[in-house]
């Protein structure tokens, strides 16, 4: 689980949808080389990936509206690989190698 | 974490946990779930008729392009006999309407459906950005709900078209019967978990076949189907109280993810219990009517959830458009006393029995139900609504033209 650590970054590709694209330079794809071992030490996992996409790619002051009391946003679906984060864990799953997070909030109408 | 298997086809991968029961499903298995469960709502309410022209309000926006798709595969595979047209509302808002409108336009062509728009100007004389630019920002959430309303009933009629169906979502029904008890309005709570609205006396009646559907499968089925919707927040937006009540729905859901259907349950039972009230539900459950009551309350709300200022000035004008409507027809007690005290020269109240709600007796008259007598529009007030909102902008603008 840990293929990347040698270069130090883990490339992965991170979509914004549903109104998210907004926060981030209204730009769907973002082409991500996160640092491959969080703040504490650890490896990189969701938790870490939402406070550095915060930290280098929101064009937005409205941080709120994507993350709250430290955690995403309620109302805001993780998809990882397609699949719910529900069924990977989490904020506390490990990002892998050409990794594809998706964000799409439910929140915004039509 | 090795990864799950759908618990219905026990061959594929699980992608979609659902929040009502926890069920894990693939792709495939979540699409045709998803496509049931709305065709059981369907069929177990009744809600339409073979050959029924029926319009879709259309916004562009993930519900109502889901609900497109679903009536669409629906229609072919279980053969409704159904005419599909798409119908959406130009608010008269640059640089927020403009861009899901091309998306409706997308759609009409992917679903080969007609569309229709109707906007504010031609039916009303002023677009919403005329009218915030008369009376500002605040209460403007007021004036767009009530058009839109009749919006829809108008250019429905205008295409000879009885139904209109809108993609209010099951969080949707559970944001408003929230809404409604907060403001203890037991009597709107009722009628805002009915799945159909109108009647014959209102010539267009509207449902909402994603009523039970969770907001969260809604973008799932439309990111899995590869849907083409379009997000916007209203450049308007606010309205406080909405958006505070979406707010504690989501942060439920994340608790306990069945909160919402059981909010939608709970709405439901305690419409049983409203004098009058006939509330709709699933034939399954022993109720084969399929109950309708006016639209005038329907489910209001834009799409504006985020509620950044207080909307006072708003819920000042919600309130006194409130008191404007004569409590003719039955009303909670609490109601009653309350509007009683307040307005001197209020009709007297009907009397009428509470129902032992076993679910057979017909729904009973709540509201003397008549026309406006400025446009026609079904309303149960001499002049309705959009009217005397209308009344109020037009003077505003005669003051500024002299």
């Amino acid at each position: 689980m840990s293929s990347a650590t040698d270069s130090g970054e883990i490339p992965i590709t991170v979509d914004f949808s549903g109104g998210l694209e907004m926060l981030f330079d209204n730009q769907r794809r973002h082409s991500v080389s996160l640092p491959a071992v969080g703040t504490g030490g650890q490896p990189a996992n969701i938790a870490f990936l939402i406070q550095h996409l915060c930290k280098n790619f929101m064009k937005d002051p409205r941080a709120e509206l994507f993350v709250l009391d430290n955690h995403i946003r309620p109302g805001i679906l993780v998809l990882i690989n397609d699949a719910d984060w529900e069924l990977e864990g989490e904020e506390a799953y490990e990002i892998q190698p050409h990794d594809n997070i998706l964000f799409v909030s439910t929140l915004h109408g039509g | 974490m090795a990864p799950a298997l759908c618990v219905n086809c026990k061959t594929e991968r699980a992608l979609i946990k659902r929040p009502k029961n926890h069920a894990k499903l693939c792709k495939v298995c979540f699409i045709a779930i998803f496509e049931d469960e709305v065709h059981h709502t369907i069929t177990s309410s009744q809600l339409f008729q073979p050959g029924e022209k029926v319009a879709i309000g259309a916004s562009g926006g993930k519900d109502s392009t889901v609900l497109a798709s679903v009536l669409k595969t629906l229609n072919e595979r279980h053969e409704y006999g159904l005419d599909l047209v798409l119908l959406s509302i130009d608010e008269g808002i640059k640089g927020y309407r403009d861009d899901s409108l091309e998306t409706v336009k997308r759609n009409a062509v992917q679903y080969d459906m007609p569309l229709t728009v109707v906007g504010y100007d031609e039916l009303y004389g002023w677009t919403m950005d005329q009218v915030v630019e008369t009376i500002g920002k605040k209460g403007n959430c007021t004036y767009c709900g009530v058009f839109r309303r009749q919006a829809l009933d108008r250019g429905a009629k205008m295409l000879g078209i009885k139904h209109v169906v809108t993609g209010h979502n099951a969080d949707d029904v559970a944001e408003t019967v929230l809404m409604n008890l907060l403001r203890g309005d037991l009597a709107r709570l009722s009628r805002s978990t009915s799945i159909v609205t109108g009647d014959d006396r209102s010539e267009v009646k509207r449902s909402k076949p994603l009523k039970y559907s969770y907001e969260k499968e809604i973008v799932l089925y439309a990111h899995h189907k590869k849907l083409d919707y379009f997000s916007t927040e209203c450049i308007y937006s606010p309205e406080a109280f909405r958006g505070s009540a979406r707010s504690l729905i989501k942060q439920l859901e994340r608790v306990r993810p069945t909160a919402i259907l059981d909010i939608v349950r709970s709405g439901e039972d305690m419409a049983r219990l409203v004098p009058g009230e006939s509330p709709s539900s699933c034939a399954c459950k022993g109720n084969k009517t399929s109950p309708m009551v006016p639209a005038e309350d329907d489910i209001g709300g834009c799409g504006s959830q985020n509620g950044r200022t207080s909307g006072n000035e708003m819920a000042a004008m919600d309130k006194q458009l409130r008191e404007n409507e004569a409590h003719e027809g039955l009303e909670v007690d609490v109601a009653m006393v309350m509007s009683e005290s307040k307005n001197n020269g209020v009709k007297k109240h009907k009397e009428v029995p509470i129902r032992s709600g076993n679910g057979t007796s017909k729904s009973a008259p709540r509201q003397v139900r008549g026309n406006c007598s400025r446009c026609g529009y079904m309303s149960s007030q001499e002049i309705c609504q959009a009217c005397m909102l209308l009344e109020g902008l037009n003077k505003n603008r005669a003051q500024i033209q002299i």
